[in-house]
């Protein structure tokens, strides 16, 4: 190995040590002694970097297939997507560039006002219904001393439904007729029949009431998770002071699950701005678009016309759509970061 | 043009690359390349016929019982026996127009799909289906089609890419035991939209069913509003000298249709508590007693007995009651067309399939018997009441040959089929047809479920829609 650039090198801190500490004799020697540790740290960082891209090229074939398989399926359809939202295309035929215009006539659709109507008026209903279920259902469960196991599996058990089979299963309860299995289990205490899923009114909160169902096991793990993670301390110290169980619960658990309350609320938002599969197989939309949520709009853009779509206005959508909740989580955010944190 | 890449049809491929040349005598001649031609196998064409082939062909309904399956591998195997270098796939399909797009979009159609008259021109100016006007026209029985059919399978100059299969005709489709539980004469179904509305209530109010349904999602609702409009002599578009085409969606007829089903609905409470039908789900609640009556193709019988296990002494089909002298029952079908990502032999087997397993029955007396006795045997309806696909004495005749395998009902029919001959058939809206019907279903819908819902409000947001669908052309 050359020692000139070490020396050089050697030599910077040594001249700026001396314009630093003018002709004070000491600073001087002690900055001479300095040129060895120098150069070894040199060389260190230098073998360092050898190895570094040793292990890099070796990391990378490593990643190669599973950069290969995300760039493929995840990373590519995305910048396809991109693509084609200033496309006019159908897939077979060679496509057009049609600049923004697939961005104007989706802001221009009466039916876009609708959409984003109907999917904040869900995320409403999921955040006032569907948010504070699982909470409740975790804290009574970590409460709960025998059987949690038990309590945990039977919480989880719809996540493990495939969707479509249990959005079809709750289709069949929520038959309109007074026969149907809901209005039957209201008829005997004297209410409905509802309608459920055959009238405007009704239909989204009947949505909102199955993906609660649907998604609750999830989030209730999340929680046991972070219970468990509670210092016993707290609630021991909350003993000492006298506390019930409610001042426990309000002023060590939750406190204490901030950070994942927060997360677990932008999570549900973004989900529920995607909200596809129930509305598809409950109502495609209806009635009387009732129903229509964004992700069904674009859905419906795609695939409603059976000469092949409007795949340039899906796909401007599906980008606006990202935006949004891509400014949205950041603003949230930044918002929020002082909650978190600090108690 | 795409090629499958597929390893099995690379495995094929480069046995049938060989020969693909040999079939020179086949209608039409294979493009591929000068070089592959030997001349040795190009002066034997008996060999032509060994190119081995194989071709997917959509056929099976999804939920289709054993015996529907059984039939038609009975048919395969026929057909396999007549052409054995061909080798026949059956695969589940069934056009939806979401499902439709999709695969179409992602290349996963079969070799040969069926498709609704309505999409045909649509596919054939954007070049997504195979021209075959030759392959059909070698048949040698092209010009026997009924123009009026064969027309939604032809490009402007009269060449065709998809061949028409089956015809329908709108029928008024009512459950005979249901009527018979009402006290209503079954043999006697309504021949007017008051009895109709009066055999409604009736039958709601005795039995708790639901005396009159109606399809409205997956752009059916918009289908039978449609049908409804023509019966009452309205039309849905309108065409000018010039050609272009005119959005009437908010003419009286359909004004006075969307009436009549809000009457039902909210006055007489007599069409239940389901409003969210489409095509399956009516077949399926009328095959389960839940249906008196509704309208859909005269076709139904079929799908109904394969995958709803509809009891036979249930079934009962009219035709709809016609109002005025513009008044037209709506007429539809179907065509077989073939996969734009196929090879030429695939493209000639394609073609013997659809003519070996759709029109044989309807032209020669031996393909009738043999596709009556395949489907008798494993106890598929035979008889079921259709319109002629090519003119009507074919069918007139083509119904006497099958006349000792009949299975079905007939009885039950004449009420439609001694009267379908005498209304005059509307074809469906020519113009962005599904769309018309996708922009008509929330309008059904809100008038099923919405006491208030303003009709006129309705139809005029939906006409807006339509015009202008039709005015980016």
């Amino acid at each position: 190995m050359d020692p000139e650039p070490i020396l050089l090198q050697a030599r910077g801190p040594l001249r700026s040590g001396v314009a630093a500490d003018g002709d004070d004799g000491a600073a001087r020697m002690s900055t001479i002694a300095e040129p060895v540790p120098v150069a070894d740290q040199a060389r260190a960082r230098r073998r360092a970097r050898v190895r570094v891209s040793r292990d890099g090229l070796g990391a990378f074939l490593f990643l190669l297939p599973l950069l290969a398989v995300f760039g493929l399926f995840a990373w590519f359809p995305i910048i396809r997507a991109v693509v084609m939202s200033v496309q006019e295309t159908n897939l077979v035929s060679v496509p057009t560039f049609v600049g923004l215009a697939n961005f104007g006539r989706v802001l221009a659709d009466p039916q876009l006002g609708i959409a984003v109507r109907n999917t904040a008026w869900f995320a409403f209903l999921a955040l006032v219904f569907g948010y504070p279920v699982p909470i409740v259902l975790a804290v009574l469960m970590s409460e709960v001393r025998k059987g949690r196991g038990l309590y945990s599996a039977l919480a989880y058990l719809p996540v493990v439904v495939p969707p479509v089979v249990s959005v079809l299963l709750w289709r069949f309860f929520y038959d309109a007729s007074p026969h149907g299995v809901f209005n039957s289990a209201l008829g005997w205490v004297g209410l409905g029949p509802l309608p459920w899923l055959q009238s405007g009114d009704t239909a989204m909160p009947s949505i909102v009431i199955e993906s609660t169902w649907a998604n609750a096991g999830a989030t209730v793990i999340i929680y046991l998770a972070a219970l468990v993670a509670v210092p016993p301390e707290l609630y021991d110290a909350a003993d000492v002071d006298g506390a019930s169980v409610w001042q426990k619960i309000r002023h060590v658990t939750l406190p204490q699950l901030r950070g994942v309350l927060l997360v677990t609320l932008i999570l549900q938002l973004i989900a529920t701005a995607q909200l596809f599969t129930e509305p598809l197989l409950f109502t495609s939309g209806g009635p009387n678009n009732a129903t229509l949520t964004v992700l069904l709009l674009i859905y419906r853009y795609a695939f409603q016309n059976s000469l092949g779509g409007e795949y340039g206005m899906a796909a401007a959508l599906s980008l606006m759509l990202a935006a949004f909740l891509a400014i949205f989580t950041a603003i949230y955010y930044r918002l929020t970061r002082g909650w978190s944190t600090s108690s | 043009m795409h090629k499958r890449t597929t390893g099995r049809w690379s495995a094929i491929g480069s046995i049938v690359g060989l020969v693909a040349l040999i079939a020179a005598c086949s209608p039409v001649a294979s493009p591929s390349s000068p070089s592959a031609a030997a001349p040795s196998s190009a002066t034997n064409p008996s060999a032509a016929a060994q190119a081995p082939v194989t071709i997917s062909v959509g056929v099976l309904r999804p939920g289709a019982t054993q015996e529907a399956v059984d039939a038609l591998n009975l048919q395969i195997s026929e057909f396999e026996a007549k052409y054995p270098w061909i080798t026949v796939q059956p695969e589940e399909y069934n056009w939806t127009a979401p499902t439709f797009t999709a695969a179409l979009a992602a290349g996963t159609l079969p070799d040969v799909f069926t498709i609704p008259f309505t999409d045909g021109k649509g596919l054939i100016a954007q070049h997504q289906i195979v021209n075959i006007d030759s392959r059909v026209k070698a048949l040698g029985y092209a010009d026997k089609f009924n123009k009026n059919v064969v027309v939604n399978g032809e490009d402007a100059s009269g060449a065709i890419w998809a061949v028409p299969i089956a015809a329908y005709g709108m029928s008024l489709t009512y459950n005979r035991t249901l009527f018979t539980q009402a006290g209503l004469n079954a043999d006697q179904p309504p021949t007017t939209w008051d009895e109709v509305r009066a055999a409604a209530k009736t039958i709601a109010q005795k039995t708790g069913v639901a005396g009159y349904a109606e399809m409205a999602t997956e752009n059916t609702g918009g289908w039978q509003l449609t049908t409804f409009t023509y019966a009452l002599g309205g039309r849905m578009e309108t065409a000018g000298a010039d050609g272009k085409v005119t959005a009437t969606l908010d003419n009286p007829a359909t004004k006075a249709a969307l009436e009549k089903l809000k009457a039902m609905r909210w006055d007489d409470k007599s069409m239940g508590s389901t409003f969210d039908y489409a095509w399956g789900t009516i077949n399926q609640a009328f095959a389960a007693g839940q249906v008196g009556m509704f309208t859909g193709g005269s076709d139904l019988y079929t799908a109904m007995v394969q995958n709803n296990s509809l009891k036979p002494a249930d079934y009962g089909v009219t035709t709809i009651p016609l109002v005025g002298s513009d008044a037209g029952v709506l007429g539809g079908g179907t065509l077989a067309a073939v996969n734009v990502i196929t090879r030429d032999e695939q493209r000639d087997a394609a073609v013997k399939w659809i003519d070996f397993y759709y029109l044989q029955k309807l032209l020669t007396q031996e393909g009738a018997v043999a596709d009556a006795k395949a489907l008798k045997a494993n106890n598929q309806p035979v008889g079921v009441p259709a319109l002629p696909i090519f003119d009507k004495a074919t069918y007139d005749a083509s119904q006497q040959w099958i006349k000792d395998y009949i299975n079905v009902p007939t009885a039950q029919m004449t009420g439609f089929t001694s009267k379908i001959f005498d209304q005059p058939l509307v074809t469906e809206p020519v113009a962005h047809t599904q769309e018309l019907y996708a922009a008509l279903d929330p309008v059904v819908q809100a008038v099923l479920t919405d006491k208030n819902a303003d009709i006129d409000a309705l139809l005029k947001k939906a006409d807006q829609r339509v015009q202008a669908i039709l005015d980016a052309g």
